[in-house]
């Protein structure tokens, strides 16, 4: 965790996915497709409705197995893991899903202490500790811990789900459409606190997302599934990508707004 | 083993020695040894981290907090330095302390007291308070029940003037669902009751030379009571669980708001289709376990009591008065209100959880057999006062 690791380990990708094939019945949803995320990166997939984007997340966590390619996580093959290894391995990343998923019957202190109560049995006063840690990074207050799932608004079940997925002190974040079916000042806050924790907490982080404006506020690499492969690419390496697809997705006139805000922010910030 | 913290020095110097495992892992070892601190430090104090392994933000963020306690109003930044001279301890980091320590300070700083699992406030409620709380609670809970029915009966009386109000796509499925594809463990249930039944009391009625009576206790056993009740309890397993199971999921998917949004009314589209299919099934289901049971029992007659068939029913139709038959059936239309109405008003009570689901579901059930048992009391009583 600390700099001379980061850097050492800066030259090894985190993942690595070769030669992935997944298929539905006569349906082939990835065919052949390579990805690679290098640590201290903010990786964002896209790619149009059906594409596979979910299915390629699940593959990487391993809830999916592929007809054919490999996966590897930190240089370990997901696929080929004994029980003792996976849960390991899942230690070291943390995951949100598209709708929050946190556990209806608990509170969100509760839910954030469930996966350390499950691998790091501790008292209570420590465990709350942890609880109020996870609530101040992702931004919530102390007493927004004692809710329900059922009592919050939809920008507080991300950060709340985000606090979870932190929980464990991951290195490796994957966000399933974090800012989805949030108003655009809290999907610009939350925006923020990614890059925020992104940058304090050393992460690497890999989302999938439509929304444009967190994709070129965020993201520093891209990629995009286009006919069962992925073209991975610089930001700015995409606005001149040529494919068909890619042009539209990335030309269209919602994009060249978010585009134009983008720029306008950088300029303010920097 | 290394303990994970040591601290020396005096008067105003102070040194804290980080080494060991300072991961999530080794955050029970470090809680204690935090605990061991003094409960207040002045001067100034050096943490020095450099014997620290794999340092995590759980065991970083215990420490600060502890720290805090101490006295150390703030505890800087990871550059040793900067620091400020108001605290009563002034605290500086040194070692190649790890990157997050800035922000878990800034967070600090903003942190105060807040324990997620809080007493309730104690209450001096008396019995009797809690008699009058308990009340209430029931009176709003039979309000509730009286709300719910008067909406199924306002829909059916709306069907009068308004046919398309009456889902008939939806009542076929629901009494496909309730009542044909209950017919075959039904019928199981009935024979094999009613062949018990007559074993028992054969056993006991062939010591008297009395095995022909054998007759009469099936037939009135199985067509006043054991037909109709043992079909009402599986009915309220099967069908009564999957009604409030089916709606409470509809309610936590927002889907009946989504309905009653679109101007419909989640009533007419939901519940009264269940109630009349179940109100249509289990009479029906009623009549199959009524012939199933009389078939075992006449089984049994012919295997064990070797009473030929054409003798078990002509003893059959003695025994039998005219009202025997619709005394067991004329129950079975009010059993399966019962069974539907506490199904889906369970099913429509179901909020925000998983939980709540499950727990709705099994008091579903519960009380549905609870209920068909309970009116079946009423209806012997009721019976034998009119001599039925």
């Amino acid at each position: 965790m600390n700099v001379a690791n980061a850097t050492a380990a800066a030259s090894a990708p985190i993942i690595r996915v070769q030669g992935l094939v997944s298929r539905f019945g006569a349906q082939v949803v990835h065919d052949g497709l390579d990805l690679t995320v290098m640590p201290h990166e903010i990786f964002g997939i896209v790619g149009g409705s059906g594409t596979g984007k979910t299915v390629l997340l699940r593959t990487i966590l391993g809830l999916r197995v592929p007809q054919a390619g490999t996966v590897e996580l930190n240089g370990k093959n997901v696929g080929a893991l004994t029980a003792a290894e996976r849960s390991a391995l899942v230690r070291t990343y943390g995951v949100t899903f598209q709708n929050g998923a946190l556990i209806s019957s608990l509170s969100v202190a509760q839910n954030i202490q469930l996966p350390l109560r499950e691998y790091y049995p501790a008292s209570e006063e420590i465990l709350d500790e942890l609880a109020q840690l996870n609530l101040a990074l992702v931004g919530l207050a102390a007493e927004d811990g004692a809710k329900f799932p059922s009592q919050l608004s939809g920008g507080m079940v991300k950060r709340a789900a985000l606090a979870r997925a932190l929980a464990l002190e991951p290195t490796l974040l994957f966000l399933d459409e974090p800012t989805a079916g949030l108003d655009p000042i809290s999907a610009a806050a939350f925006d923020e606190l990614l890059l925020y924790l992104h940058s304090e907490l050393r992460l690497t982080v890999v989302m999938i997302t439509h929304d444009l404006d967190t994709l070129f506020r965020t993201c520093s690499r891209v990629g995009v599934i286009v006919d069962g492969r992925m073209i991975t690419d610089s930001l700015d390496g995409m606005l001149k990508n040529q494919n068909p697809w890619i042009r539209e997705y990335f030309h269209g006139p919602r994009a060249r707004a978010a585009d134009k805000g983008a720029q306008a922010d950088k300029g303010t910030n920097g | 083993m290394t303990a994970p913290l040591a601290l020396d020095g005096a008067g105003e110097d102070w040194r804290l020695h980080l080494s060991g495992d300072w991961s999530l892992a080794g955050m029970p070892q470090i809680d204690v040894r935090l605990k061991a601190l003094p409960a207040a430090l002045h001067g100034t104090l050096v943490c020095d981290w450099s014997g620290a392994k794999t340092p995590g933000i759980g065991p970083a963020w215990a420490l600060l907090l502890r720290l805090a306690a101490m006295g150390a109003r703030s505890t800087g930044g990871p550059a040793p330095g900067a620091q400020t001279t108001a605290s009563a301890l002034t605290v500086r980091h040194t070692g190649n302390p790890p990157h997050f320590l800035g922000l878990l300070t800034k967070l600090s700083a903003s942190h105060h007291e807040f324990h997620v699992a809080s007493a309730p406030a104690p209450s001096f409620e008396g019995s009797l308070g809690k008699l009058g709380r308990w009340s209430v609670l029931q009176g709003s809970y039979a309000r509730g029940v009286l709300d719910f029915f008067g909406r199924i009966v306002a829909v059916l009386g709306a069907v009068f003037t308004r046919p398309r109000a009456l889902r008939v796509s939806s009542l076929a499925r629901h009494v496909y669902e309730t009542g044909v594809t209950a017919i075959p463990i039904v019928s199981l249930i009935a024979f094999l009751i009613s062949v018990i039944v007559a074993y028992l009391g054969a056993q006991q009625l062939s010591r008297f030379g009395a095995d022909i009576f054998v007759v009469d206790l099936v037939t009135i056993s199985v067509l006043r009571e054991m037909g109709v009740l043992l079909t009402a309890i599986i009915v309220a397993g099967r069908s009564g669980s999957a009604f409030a199971a089916e709606i409470g999921v509809m309610q936590l998917n927002e889907e009946t708001d989504a309905l009653r949004a679109m101007g419909m009314n989640p009533i007419e589209l939901l519940v009264v289709p269940r109630v009349l299919a179940l109100i249509i099934a289990l009479p029906c289901l009623t009549v199959i376990a009524d012939a199933m049971g009389l078939a075992g029992g006449g089984l049994l007659s012919l295997l064990k009591l070797h009473i030929p068939l054409p003798q078990f029913t002509s003893r059959l139709r003695e025994s039998l008065a005219p009202t025997t038959f619709w005394a067991g059936l004329i129950k079975a239309p009010v059993f399966a209100l019962l069974i539907a109405m506490v199904g889906t008003y369970r099913g429509m009570q179901v909020r925000d959880s998983a939980r709540e689901l499950g727990r709705l579901t099994t008091v579903a059930v519960v009380q549905s057999i609870f209920l068909v048992i309970f009116a079946d009391a009423l209806f012997a009583v009721l019976f034998v006062q009119l001599d039925f």
